[in-house]
């Protein structure tokens, strides 16, 4: 259990600048990140872990996905909501829950992303390409001929231009989501 | 030297910074830092604010290192986000308002009493002990930001309720020093924040005020409310700054006032739905309940829904929902806690019982408006000779700018409240209406403003004069025959005079005073916020229950044993750090005995 390894703030902080940094994002690299310990592929079901055993070891991309739904479940009930069958309830009932949801998941977006649109410019207005980046902006429609483009903008995007999930404490288990409660 | 201020709130801490490395005259390089804190289990994330929290958890809670800082990864104690979270659940294990016990004369600070009403297995801590906590936690993110720097060895300021007394500035720079900060400075924070306006007007200020203004400062923190006054002079063409009264400790604050919503929220809604919140839902809702104020408060929306989460995971259909209209919070929290009344009202005084649960000192009165009237009528003769003022001849004292600090003013109806209250006053009494000086940053202001006076103390810049905002007194018990029934009378000796400043010489008189050598003994201890001309030496053999307020006890202990009793006199000064130090010397000989200025039980 000694072996040499960057702190787990540092890992982390490397794994979620790599992941979500936009250029890199885009060219969908894999983090080249030092496995924290060797994890047998096909060993346990994912939720359920022995307690006398240090949780199962999680690949930092897998990581960053559950922190990020413990976070929207903490502060905004999102599992919690995704979770029922909306069918039987009113649109009162939803709409009062989803009030919840939206509070608490925008809190936890906005303190941890920073989101600007793709680009600039009102929807539904005239838009001049001067040129393209197929990654931040999608050509639809009669899509035909060279740049410059005349066209009008349906939908401006969205870009993470910064990222900072909370650092995780080494063995703090990951896939548990949003511990069971009991009050005694 | 870094310049730093740390705003310790009753709810929340924070820490400014000003870089003089990288400041040229008013251009000042000022920082808030980031303070990285554990924000639930196993998670640290930076925030602006640390929480005033410590959650004492049991064994069986949290798994190892759920607590890890960058700086620890098992740290002791759980500070700050998680704690208040924590809390949320299992009240009973969370310490909270440490700083309001900090000035609770009627307990022993150092013991280990919070949380009060802790089960049996809670290894509790001490008022001293969390406010080093929150400290400590503010150095070791300071630290980690700043490697390579310690906070000791920078200008440090932290700031105190004005209306602390002596007792709890002491306990306050004791626990600075035990959480490795000694040396740090003490500053009022109604000051502060007026230092942060001065600091934000880059100059300004100068065409702000002029000679001749009171500037009333009301600061509405979290837990409690301050209020100061400050007087604008002209000296040698300059202008010159005195902070010339400051008002009694106020425990209600913004939080009571969200509290107090929430509440009422809770009621329409077991009113409505016949569903009672429990423990967790009231937070949500008092979570809701704030932002709801502060947007109807705004002006933004007319009506505002406020949703109460279920606690278990059906969360549709579960969720309690109501509204909130801008006409029902406005009337709720304003003629609650910002009545419109006369300068003659008074605030409802809190009837002394003889068994008392043991708990904080709540205003018992929650109308601000009448504890602002009650400050300004007390304090009508506070600049009685003084040249260059209008010499009042109405029933209280007549400010002419009015400076706010405290989240709780972002909300303007509030502010604009107490203002037109203040014109009404003033207009009854044929005076000018008061003038409003704009704050910038009403959450932040203290913490920079703190900064700001450490980088002055070093670079230089206008400074406002503020002595002791009170005289002090000692209880001497009169030498006569007992009376069954009465208890003797007691008279009280002058030992700290108003207005008492850094250097000073206050030179006191021989009194009559001996101290048995090897005991502790004890002075019961006065102050009074109005009685200006009293001098060292002077001894009253009565007053009103208006001019002095007991603050608790006072210690001296004489090392040595033998019993026998030395001739004293008690003499008082300012430290170069702003805290009043009373001292024993020995009448023969230039001896020296520190008073402690708060008791410690025997434990």
């Amino acid at each position: 259990m000694s072996q040499e390894k960057p702190s787990f703030f540092a890992r982390l902080a490397i794994a979620f600048r790599v992941l979500f940094s936009s250029e890199l994002a885009a060219n969908a690299v894999r983090p080249a990140l030092p496995a924290p310990t060797p994890k047998e592929p096909s060993e346990e079901p994912p939720v359920k872990v022995e307690s006398e055993k240090p949780p199962a070891p999680t690949l930092a991309e897998e990581a960053a996905a559950l922190q990020l739904l413990a976070l929207l479940q903490r502060e905004g009930r999102l599992i919690d909501f995704l979770k029922e069958d909306v069918a039987e309830f009113s649109d009162e009932d939803i709409g009062a829950a989803a009030r919840v949801v939206h509070e608490g998941c925008s809190k936890a977006l906005f303190e941890h992303f920073t989101i600007e649109p793709a680009e600039g410019g009102e929807e539904g207005e005239a838009i001049t390409l001067e040129s393209v980046d197929p990654a931040r902006v999608r050509l639809t429609g009669n899509v035909a001929g060279d740049p410059p483009f005349q066209g009008t903008l349906q939908h401006a995007g969205w870009v993470a231009k910064d990222v900072s999930l909370p650092a995780i404490a080494d063995g703090h288990d990951l896939n548990v989501l949003a511990p069971a409660e009991v009050e005694l | 030297m870094i310049r730093v201020g740390i705003d310790l709130g009753t709810s929340h801490s924070a820490l400014s910074y000003i870089d003089p490395d990288l400041s040229e005259g008013e251009d000042l390089a000022h920082h808030v830092l980031k303070i990285p804190q554990c924000v639930a289990p196993g998670e640290c994330a930076p925030r602006d604010l640390l929480p005033s929290n410590v959650y004492l958890p049991s064994e069986h809670e949290l798994s190892a290192g759920a607590g890890a800082l960058p700086w620890n990864s098992t740290p002791a104690n759980l500070v700050g986000e998680v704690a208040r979270g924590l809390g949320a659940k299992s009240a009973t294990r969370l310490v909270s308002s440490a700083k309001s016990w900090l000035c609770h004369p009627g307990v022993d600070r150092r013991k280990p009493l919070l949380p009060l009403d802790a089960p049996e297995d809670v290894v509790r801590v001490s008022p001293l002990k969390a406010s080093q906590l929150y400290l400590e936690h503010l150095r070791e993110a300071f630290e980690h930001a700043n490697p390579g720097e310690k906070l000791a060895d920078q200008n440090v300021v932290i700031t105190v309720p004005a209306s602390f007394d002596p007792a709890a500035r002491d306990l306050t720079s004791e626990a600075a020093e035990a959480a490795g900060i000694g040396g740090a400075t003490l500053l009022e924070e109604p000051l502060a924040a007026l230092y942060a306006w001065i600091a934000q007007s880059r100059g300004g200020w100068r065409e702000a005020v002029e000679a001749g203004d009171i500037v009333l400062v009301v600061d509405v923190g979290g837990g409690t409310t301050d209020l100061s006054l400050v007087a604008v002079e002209e000296e040698d063409g300059e202008l010159r700054l005195e902070r010339i009264a400051v008002g009694q400790h106020i425990l209600l604050g913004g939080d009571n006032m969200d509290l107090a919503l929430a509440y009422f929220v809770a009621q329409r809604i077991e009113a409505e739905q016949g569903k009672a919140l429990d423990d967790w839902q009231m937070r949500a809702c008092t979570h809701a309940c704030r932002s709801a104020k502060e947007r109807l408060l705004s002006g933004e929306l007319e009506e505002v829904p406020v949703v109460v989460p279920s606690r278990g995971s059906r969360l549709i259909g579960k969720t309690l929902k109501t509204t909130l209209k801008r006409e029902e919070v406005q009337n709720f929290l304003l003629e609650g806690f910002f009545p419109a009344v006369n300068a003659s009202e008074r605030p409802a005084s809190r009837e002394r019982s003889g068994l008392t649960e043991m708990g904080l000192p709540y205003a018992q009165d929650a109308a601000i408006t009448r504890h602002l009237a009650a400050f300004l009528a007390r304090q009508k003769d506070a600049l009685a000779g003084r040249e260059g003022f209008v010499q009042n001849e109405g029933s209280f004292l007549h400010p002419t700018a009015v400076l706010f600090n405290g989240g709780v003013f972002k909300a303007a109806p509030i502010a604009e409240r107490i203002i037109d209250v203040l014109t009404d006053w003033l207009m009854e009494e044929d005076a000018d209406p008061v003038r409003v000086l704009e704050g910038e940053d009403l959450d932040r202001a203290v913490a920079q403003g703190a900064a700001y006076y450490a980088h002055i103390r070093e670079s230089g810049g206008v400074r406002v004069r503020a002595g002791l905002g009170q005289s002090y007194y000692v209880g001497v018990e009169s030498s006569m025959p007992a009376i069954p029934g009465l208890a003797p009378p007691i008279r009280a000796l002058c030992v700290a005079p108003f207005g008492l400043e850094e250097g000073d010489n206050a030179p006191s008189p021989e009194q009559g005073l001996g101290l048995v050598v090897g005991e502790s003994v004890r002075f019961r201890f006065f102050g009074s916020s109005v009685r200006r001309d009293d001098v060292p030496g002077d001894v009253l053999t009565r007053w009103t229950e208006e001019e002095l307020t007991e603050l608790g006890q006072i210690e001296a202990t004489l090392p040595g044993d033998e019993k026998t009793v030395v001739p004293v006199r008690l003499e008082a000064h300012i430290t170069s750090l702003g805290a009043l130090v009373l001292e024993a010397i020995a009448s023969q000989g230039d001896e020296r005995w520190r008073v402690e200025m708060s008791v410690r039980e025997p434990s």
